[in-house]
């Protein structure tokens, strides 16, 4: 039973880092527009620019 | 608007093809008049052979192969052909564009049209159409574009000429700021919910844990262990994901109103509370499981709620943006396009054709026609000429004008009757819905059940009498009566909007399934909106005549004419038209006249005894009475009217019978409110002709202060305050922009039949949470027994919540409320 003392912790660790990982994922605007992504992704040739306007909250 | 109806009729599948040729283009089939048999490529419209050009010559031919893959819904390409100088104006920049901090312009534009991959494909290109755009990206669930341009290399107005060259006209939108504001509100929610989740995921292990040793026997280290580590979890998921709802309960006690997030805070801080202090002392009972999937659950229906509410508010400030924003002012002979905030009195103003005045003022020069049914609901065009004042909103039909502005935004009339929109909205009194009025008494009954709890194992146990009070409190917690509302609502909304009915926010469905009294507008809702030919006395070998002089006219009555009598037309040697009167026209050797009475009386002697019969009868209709002459001597009376919509008096009958009363508030004449009522068969509350917006707004209040629910339907500017102020307005398709923001509620489609859709579905939407409220209180009753009893053990708890919650969910995602049975 002490692995339970590995485990918990880890456990803990694991969750915190995905909890912050979609904190990120939903700061940085990844979860706006949930439909043109997946059309994009379609298109062979690579888009001019990425625009990356959108990694920032739009003020 | 109006311009592109007749080139969408005119791509329809001809008859006489068997199989018609493709556009090029858009792959709709092409008109048989427009094939050009010694053209390689067909094309529907000018729009789509000017696109194809443009995609040819600058490499983008790729779009077709994109497009070929998913297009459902083909639509023929339509090019404003605008200039955009307004798109260059400083105020312009000030309001709608970003400098970033490399010297590039960002804006975010909305355009029409777009619809597809290909389209995305194509907008996110529009650098090799216009050079100096650094980067665009397509949000397709918006249509709204994200351009980032550099200013020394090209214009704004470049760019917006390059879109709309695409076939994807721009506007500039006024929902930018608000929707920054929405975006990072729908961020924070997500990210509670995402919280929510992950520490409901978590503490369940523990729990499960938990509840193991319950039965197989557990060290007491260990449960120490797993108890401090749920109560570690459960924090930031009370605290920061659940404070969506301690928030809105302290809100409620501090302004004493009735809100379902009371007991909700009640439940959530007491649970907390409890197992916090039993995880100190290291005995008794722990709920932090129940409590974090409560708080998870609760958030997904917010989630869902605001995501649905969304969609509604979204399309309303889309269709906005829509209205024009520019205005063509004369600058040294020349017309410049400025925004219309940018006016000034004592500027002359363009106005075509077709076009929306975009100011107060005097006509300059000019006379035409012009449509003031936005402003007061009359149906009928009132004739101007030089000299005559002339409103904003108001569209010109006819003829061009030059207008001398005398007052534009928010001194014009248009600006003070919005101005009294905000105030109706500001004073309207809100909805008390029914779940949070059940959440009233719901506080009392609980708290008095917990102070019996308290008091009888006071008396039979002391040592567990707080535990079994934080029991019956943590189960009493209305999680599925919480959740009953919203996803009944979302679920509604949903249905709604695949039917062609937008509901602002869900308040709006309750509002409507109440029975009340119900005010309609005439214009748009009752009748078709636009003059039709109602009658033609005389002799009919005339019409072909008639037909080709009314064809090169472009007044409404013509109009309505062609519409009566279509077929070809003939050449007419002479045309001659009076503003306000008629037209002198010669054809095949005849003289044809066609005009008002007053204008035709003028130039015949005598008028015969069945035409004054007929002009006397059909005036006292409210109908418009046109006479034709031929050669000299009177031919035949017509009759027009703003005719009745077909479905009229069926659809009110059934509002009726969901028990509504009804009444009409018009702008127009007496004579036609009443003729209308009586061909709707009757049996209006009141039915009055002449109202200003004034007096619709003042009949509104004064229906609302006798506690009725009051739903005003309306489409025009006109109804704009009285819409504001009724419990519910519903604003009918084809309305005013204005009265689109001020509604709570609008239909895709005109006529009466969405109207009673709508109410019979927010009939079934609130049957749907009264059933979800009914069960939620059932296990509620059921918790409360075990708590009395004692027998209330978290493991209980554990599964009698998302027990109930799963019921009401179900109950909630299964009704049919709006979408009629038998479809998906």
């Amino acid at each position: 039973m002490n692995i339970i003392f590995l485990i918990l912790p880890l456990t803990l660790v694991l969750s915190v880092a995905s909890v912050a990982a979609f904190a990120w994922a939903t700061r940085s605007g990844q979860f706006d527009d949930l439909k043109t992504p997946a059309l994009r992704i379609l298109h062979e040739d690579v888009a001019p620019k990425s625009a990356n306007v959108k990694t920032r909250p739009l003020r | 608007m109006e311009a592109a109806t007749p080139l969408i009729e005119s791509t329809r599948p001809s008859a006489l093809f068997a199989r018609p040729t493709p556009c090029a283009h858009c792959g709709l089939p092409v008109p048989v008049a427009r094939i050009d048999l010694d053209a390689g490529r067909q094309f529907c419209c000018d729009g789509c052979c000017q696109v194809y050009a443009i995609l040819q010559g600058s490499g983008l031919q790729q779009y077709y192969q994109y497009r070929g893959q998913d297009d459902a819904a083909p639509s023929p390409a339509t090019p404003s052909r605008r200039r955009f100088d307004d798109f260059d104006a400083a105020s312009f920049h000030e309001r709608y564009c970003h400098t970033l901090s490399s010297g590039l312009e960002r804006v975010e534009l909305f355009l029409e049209g777009v619809h597809c991959s290909a389209c995305v494909w194509l907008v996110e290109r529009v650098n090799r159409v216009a050079p100096g755009v650094v980067a665009a990206e397509l949000d397709l669930s918006r249509s709204v574009a994200t351009v980032v341009w550099d200013p020394k290399v090209t214009a704004l107005s470049a760019v917006a000429r390059a879109l709309d060259s695409l076939g994807y006209t721009p506007h500039a939108t006024r929902a930018t700021q608000l929707e920054a504001e929405r975006r990072q509100g729908d961020r924070a929610l997500l990210l509670r919910l995402g919280v929510a989740g992950a520490a409901a995921g978590n503490v369940m292990l523990m729990a499960f844990a938990l509840y193991g040793g319950l039965f197989s026997g557990m060290s007491h280290e260990y449960q120490s262990l797993f108890r401090w580590l749920s109560f570690a979890i459960a924090t930031p998921s009370v605290f920061y994901s659940g404070g969506v709802f301690l928030r809105g309960g302290w809100a409620a006690l501090r302004t004493r109103a009735l809100h379902m997030d009371l007991p909700v805070s009640i439940g959530i801080l007491t649970g907390y509370a409890g197992g916090a202090w039993n995880t100190l002392r290291g005995t008794g009972e722990v709920y932090f499981d129940s409590l974090c999937t409560l708080i998870f659950l609760l958030l997904v229906g917010r989630f869902l709620q605001r995501k649905h509410h969304r969609a509604a508010s979204n399309a309303s400030e889309l269709l906005s943006a829509l209205a024009p924003t520019t205005a063509r002012v004369l600058v040294a002979a020349e017309a410049r396009e400025v925004p219309t905030e940018d006016l000034r009195s004592g500027q002359t103003i363009v106005v075509a054709p077709g076009e929306r005045i975009a100011a107060d003022g005097v006509i300059n020069s000019g006379s035409s026609a012009v449509d003031v049914s936005l402003l007061t609901g009359e149906s009928l065009p009132e004739e101007v000429a030089a000299g005559d004042k002339v409103y904003a909103g108001t569209v010109n039909q006819s003829a061009e004008l030059h207008i001398l502005v005398e007052s534009a935004g928010k001194e014009s009339r248009l600006g003070r009757l919005l101005e009294s929109v905000t105030a109706a909205q500001r004073e309207r009194a809100p909805i008390v819905r029914l779940a949070d009025r059940v959440a009233g008494y719901f506080v009392f009954v609980v708290l008095g059940v917990a102070a019996l709890t308290l008091a009888i194992w006071l008396q039979l146990d002391p040592s567990r009498a707080i535990d079994h009070t934080v029991a019956l409190l943590v189960v009493t917690c209305p999680c599925a009566l919480g959740m009953a509302t919203p996803l009944a609502v979302s679920a509604a909304l949903r249905q709604a909007a695949q039917v062609g009915i937008l509901f602002k926010g869900g308040e709006f469905i309750e509002a409507l399934a109440r029975p009340g009294l119900i005010v309609f507008d005439k214009t748009g809702t009752l009748t078709e909106g636009r003059l039709e030919l109602v009658a033609f006395h005389g002799d009919k070998s005339v019409i072909p005549w008639l037909r080709a002089v009314e064809a090169r006219s472009t007044h409404p009555i013509a109009r309505a004419f062609l519409r009566a009598f279509p077929g070809d037309v003939e050449p007419v040697a002479l045309f001659d038209e009076t503003p306000g009167g008629g037209v002198d026209a010669r054809i095949a050797e005849h003289t044809l006249l066609v005009g008002s009475c007053s204008w035709l009386r003028l130039r015949l002697t005598r008028l015969p005894e069945w035409a004054e019969a007929q002009i006397s009868t059909h005036s006292a209709r409210g109908e418009t009475p046109v006479l034709v002459a031929l050669d000299g001597a009177l031919v035949a009376v017509a009759a027009f009217a703003d005719r009745v919509r077909a479905d009229g008096g069926r659809e009110l009958e059934r509002l009726r019978r969901l028990g509504f009363e009804c009444a009409v508030l018009s702008g127009d004449q007496q004579v036609i409110v009443d003729r209308v009522a009586a061909e709707l068969g009757g049996g209006f509350m009141t039915a009055l002709g002449n109202q200003s917006p004034e007096q619709k707004l003042a009949f509104v209040k004064a229906a609302r202060g006798g506690r009725r629910n009051v739903i005003m339907v309306g489409d025009g500017v006109n109804d704009a305050a009285a819409l504001a102020a009724a419990s519910i307005g519903i604003a009918v398709h084809g309305g005013a922009e204005a009265s689109l923001e001020a509604a709570d509620a609008f239909t895709t489609q005109a006529g009466l039949r969405k109207i009673a859709d709508a109410a019979d579905g927010a009939r079934r939407t609130l049957a749907v949470i009264r059933h979800g409220i009914a069960f939620s209180l059932l296990y509620n009753a059921l918790g409360v027994a075990l708590a009395l009893s004692g027998a209330l053990s978290p493991l209980v708890a554990a599964v009698l919540m998302p027990l109930s919650s799963i019921t009401v969910v179900s109950v909630a995602l299964r009704a049919r409320t709006f979408r009629a049975k038998g479809t998906p």
